[in-house]
Order: structure tokens, then sequence, then C-alpha cells
């Protein structure tokens, strides 16, 4: 549905992108994760027709992005980073004026824009004004819109930065729904959960490249099963084991400053790009829990750095902070 | 043309929005010439056996109709840097001609508001002049070819700064000296050969003279319609230089 090849992206001081290659599937939820400035945005924008890529090539449903510019345009949805409605206008304005764009004729954009609003939730506001609506609910209209003229692809460019989790699950849902009609996702994110929680398949993305790809579960497993997160020396290491076991024997009856807890999607990330990610201050840190070394560090006695230290040779599944696990 | 009618409408909509602030605005101007030149400097004053408030009321409807469909310029600015709805027109299959004409329209639009305002302004003051198909048709290029220009100069520059600095420049100078409130024959003759470059100028002398019930020859109706047509290509071909 989606493929890029050998894309490349040369701005006057940065190469935003430096031969970025992919394929999305039909009917895949495919999140392209990494830090800000990664060049998320810059990849959406290319493929969505704002940017001209420096060289490569792109095929959105086998229409190639620069030989059939209209044709691309009428496969997918776009909802981009920052909010772009028209906030003097009402809801209804703003999906007409898309249904429109998109060719569609007036019963249709009549009906399109009662079952998007209903799907969104928001049918109550049809008429106010963009303006006067939270944060989320200008997030909600953006979904509606891109959805209206029922695109097989739909890009969302960090659809939930900056916003509650109640409502980032809201839209997580809402997201999980429209892949279910058989919409082709592609999302793009720096909150590393949002990546696990939804995608079938994820990128890294960093400085410009792909760093790998694969399923969540994959990038999981490759790193073991059980994480153990411990201070030592004034910094936090983390460990990962296979099973409980060797976990337990790792510990082996020492008090460590330390915290059990199940390998997550971060984990792998950290592992795949971690040097660079610590280089440049980690993911954004305005993200809760998104912060590399995020969650909860044990509050068991302290002590045992040195004892986590002298372990970490022995270890089986050892990674150290920087990352080793593949 | 369903898409251009798209982009035409979202302009109008917008517009509607701030519909009275809009009226009152493009009525000011209009007044105050009227009041400072027509009634204060033009009293008893005559050009060409007529009235001068007969020679400005003209003059104003060429420069109105100028200034207010270069305008949509702002309009596109602040909806590409401030609201980035260009990035909602970028991303639907609309052809760059189609997004052209409907901006142009929305432009020309705007302009024929004004000339509404300034006619009103003017019978109210008890003026007595023609309104023909000449004087229609060369509002209607004047406006057509400044709405073209607006639109080309929004696609080419880098922010709004930039656009206010052509304004100044460019529109302001051009809205005085184009034969609008002064008569460009009073003028030395090399002047004169400088100002009948100006677009508006031909446009001030087509309106004028219609609305004076004389027949206008097809000159300027041709040098606006030509510059009109060569403003419009330039738009939609530089369309996609705003892409980054
Ligand atoms: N219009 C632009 N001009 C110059 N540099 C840009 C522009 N847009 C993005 N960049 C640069 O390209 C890189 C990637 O940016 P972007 O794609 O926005 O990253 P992300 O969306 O992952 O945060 C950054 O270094 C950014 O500064
Ligand atoms: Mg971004």
């Amino acid at each position: 549905m989606i493929n890029i090849e050998n894309l490349q992206k040369k701005y006057p001081r940065v190469q935003a992108l430096k031969g970025i290659s992919l394929e999305v599937g039909k009917g895949e939820l495919f999140a392209y994760l990494g830090p800000n400035g990664s060049g998320k945005t810059t990849t959406i924008r290319i493929l969505t027709g704002l940017t001209k890529s420096t060289s490569g090539s792109a095929k959105l449903n086998g229409f190639s992005i620069e030989d059939n510019v209209l044709e691309c345009k009428n496969q997918f949805g776009l909802v981009t980073q920052a909010v772009n409605l028209d906030q003097e206008l009402s809801i209804r304005q703003n999906l007409d004026i898309h249904g429109r764009l998109h060719g569609m004729s007036r019963k249709d954009r009549d009906a399109a824009i009662k079952e998007v609003l209903d799907y969104v939730e928001l049918a109550d506001r049809i008429d106010s004004r963009v303006m006067e609506l939270s944060g989320g609910m200008k997030r909600r209209v953006m979904i509606a819109r891109a959805m209206m003229h029922s695109p097989r692809i739909l890009f969302l460019d960090e659809p939930t930065a900056g916003l509650d989790p109640v409502i980032r699950r809201k839209i997580w849902s809402l997201i999980k729904k429209i892949q279910q009609k058989g919409t082709t996702v592609f999302l793009t994110t720096h909150y590393i959960e949002e990546a696990e929680f939804l995608a079938d398949r994820v990128a890294f993305l960093q400085e410009g490249e792909i760093v790998s790809v694969n399923t969540p579960q994959h990038f999981i497993d490759e790193m073991g099963v059980w994480a153990l997160d411990i201070m030592a020396h004034g910094e936090l290491v983390t460990k990962y084991f296979r099973d409980m076991q060797s976990l337990d024997a790792f510990i082996n009856g020492r008090e460590l400053c330390c915290t059990k807890r199940r390998v997550n999607l971060e984990d792998a990330f950290i592992a795949r790009t971690g040097l660079k990610i610590a280089e440049n201050g980690g993911l954004n840190g305005s993200a809760a829990g998104a912060s590399p070394h995020g969650g909860a560090h044990g509050p068991h006695g302290g002590g045992g750095a040195h004892s986590a230290q002298s372990a970490h040779d022995s270890s089986k599944h050892s990674s150290n902070k920087h990352g080793s696990a593949h | 043309m369903n898409k251009c009618f798209a982009v035409y409408l979202r302009e109008l909509l917008i517009f509607r929005r701030k519909e009275i602030r809009q009226i009152l605005s493009m009525s000011v101007s209009p007044v105050l010439y009227y009041v400072a030149f027509g009634i204060g400097l033009g009293k008893g004053l005559e050009v060409g056996g007529k009235p001068y408030i007969e020679f400005l009321i003209p003059g104003l409807v060429a420069m109105s109709s100028m200034v207010y469909s270069f305008g949509i310029a702002t309009e596109i600015n602040v909806a590409r840097f401030y609201w980035k709805i260009f990035e909602e027109f970028q991303s639907s299959p609309v052809s760059n001609v189609s997004y052209v004409a409907g901006e142009v329209l929305a432009g020309m639009t705007r302009a024929l508001l004004a000339v509404f305002i300034i006619l009103a302004v003017g019978l109210l003051s008890g003026v007595k002049l023609y309104f023909g198909i000449q004087f229609w048709i060369a509002v209607i290029l004047n406006s057509f070819l400044f709405a073209s220009l607006a639109v080309g100069l929004a696609m080419l520059v880098k922010s709004h700064a930039d656009q206010s600095l052509l304004s100044s420049f460019v529109i302001t100078p051009m809205s005085f000296l184009g034969g609008t409130v002064f008569p460009v024959e009073n003028m030395p003759l090399f002047v004169q050969k400088v100002l009948y470059i100006l677009p508006l100028t031909h446009a001030s002398h087509a309106i004028r003279g219609a609305s004076h019930g004389e027949t206008v020859g097809y000159q300027p109706f041709a040098v606006l319609a030509v510059l009109g047509l060569l403003c419009f290509i330039m738009a939609v071909r530089v369309v996609v230089k705003a892409r980054d």
C-alpha cells in the first residue's frame, strides 16, 4: 500500500532523511517511532505532497507521488502534527469544504459528515466553531476530516502529542477502529508505548535513518522477558532475563536497589538506538513515561550498587544501558 | 470546477465571519478620500471641464478594485503561515489551476464589494456617472489582474512580512500614481511614459472614460487582459514553489 524507496531530503542545513526504504502492507497499522527531529514529519510531508523529496521515490496504492500527484492525493487522509482547521468556521463547514475538495457530491458529503462525527463522538458539536473546542476535540475533528472521503491510507503525525492520558486512550481506540475498517494506518509518534499498544509493525527512526523494522513483539522477545532496573554507582543499569529463575539467580539473595518488571518496547528501542539517544538527550521529556529510563525505581534499601556492578559480567542476558542485546 | 468552488467558498465563509468589520473598514478609506480630496481640497476644482469629484470617484474605483483584490494575498498568507490551512489544499486532490482560480475569484469578489461601497458613497453625494458594460469589464479585468498577481506573490513569499513589504513598495505607490487622484496628463511627458507602464493607469483611464459615458478604445482592456492572463499563468506555475 505504501512503498518507499531510498527517500532522501536535504534541507540547507540538515539532511532530514538519509535514504529511507519501507513497505507497508494493506490494512497494516505501521508506527514510525523516533525522537523529535528524527525526520518523521518530513517523511509524511513528502508522502502527502507537502514537501518535495531531494531524491528517491514512493508509491501510494501503486501511484507514484511524483508522476500521479492528484491520483495519489485521492488515496490518503492526513492528520498533521499541528492543528490546521479553520478555527473561525464550524466543524460542519470545515468538513463540508474538505468533502468538496475531494469532489464529493452534496449527498455524499452530508452522509459522510454525519458518519464521521458519530464515529469520533462529536455529532452534538457539529455547529460549534473550532476555536471553541478543546485540544482533544480538535484532534478528533482532524481525524474525522481525514476519514471523511474514505481514504485507503490514513497518515497520522503524532496524533496524541500533548493530550492527557484519558483522551489519548480515546484516540487510540479510534485509531484501532479505523484500522479494523480495513484502512492502512501510518502513524508517527515519539511515545514508545503508543507504538507498542497500537502497531502491527514499528520502524525505529533515528536522525533520518531507519535503524530497524519489526513487530513490537519481536523486538521485545529479542530482549528477553524480565527486566531488572538497578541503581549502580548513581547510574541506572537495566539487565534482561529469559525467565524468573535466571533473574533470581542473578540477584542471588543480594540486597539491590532495583525494580523487577516485564520487558517492553522501550527496552528494545533503547537497546537499538541507545547511544545516540543518550547523546541528544533522549526522547521528548514532555512525554509521560517516554524518557529512556522512565518508570519507577525500586524504593529498596541502598548498598547494592557494588554487587550490581560485580554481578554484571556473570549475567547471561545482561545488557548495559548502551544496549548490545542483539 | 467543484474544487475551485470549494476554495472560493472557504474564502467567502471566512469573509462572512467578519462581514460587518470588513465592510466598515472597506468604507472608511473611500469616505475619507471623498471628504479630504473631493470636498476639502477639490471644492470648486475642475478636471477636463468636470467637477473634481467626478474625476475622483472613478479613480477610487480603480484604486479600490486593485487594493482589495490584491488583499487576497493577506488572506492566503494568514491561512498559509498562521493557520496552516494551505496544507489542507495541498494534500487534497485539487489542481493548481483550480486552487488559483478559487483564490482569484475570492479576490475579485472582495474588489467588487469595495467598488459597490464606493459607488454607494458616490451616489449618496449625488455624483452623476454611468456604469455601463465597459465600466464593469474594466473593473473586472483590473480585479482579475491584481488578484492573480496577489496569489502568485503569496505563493512565492517566505513570510507574511515579505508580503507587507511588497504591498508598501508596489501597491501603495501605484494606488496614488496610477491616474487615480490626479490626471496623469498633468505630469511631464517622461513621467507620463513611466506611469503608463503601470497597469493601474490603464484601468483608471478605462474606468473613468466609461463612467463619463465615453466610448473607450480597446487598448486599455487589451493591456489589462493580457497582463491579467500572464499573472494568472504565473500564479498557477508558482503554486509548487510554496512546497519547501
Ligand atoms: N522546513 C524546514 N527547513 C529546514 N529544516 C527543516 C525543515 N523541516 C524540518 N527540518 C529539519 O529536519 C529534521 C527533521 O525534522 P522533522 O521531520 O520535523 O522531525 P520529527 O517530525 O521527527 O520531529 C530536523 O532536523 C528539522 O530541524
Ligand atoms: Mg514531527
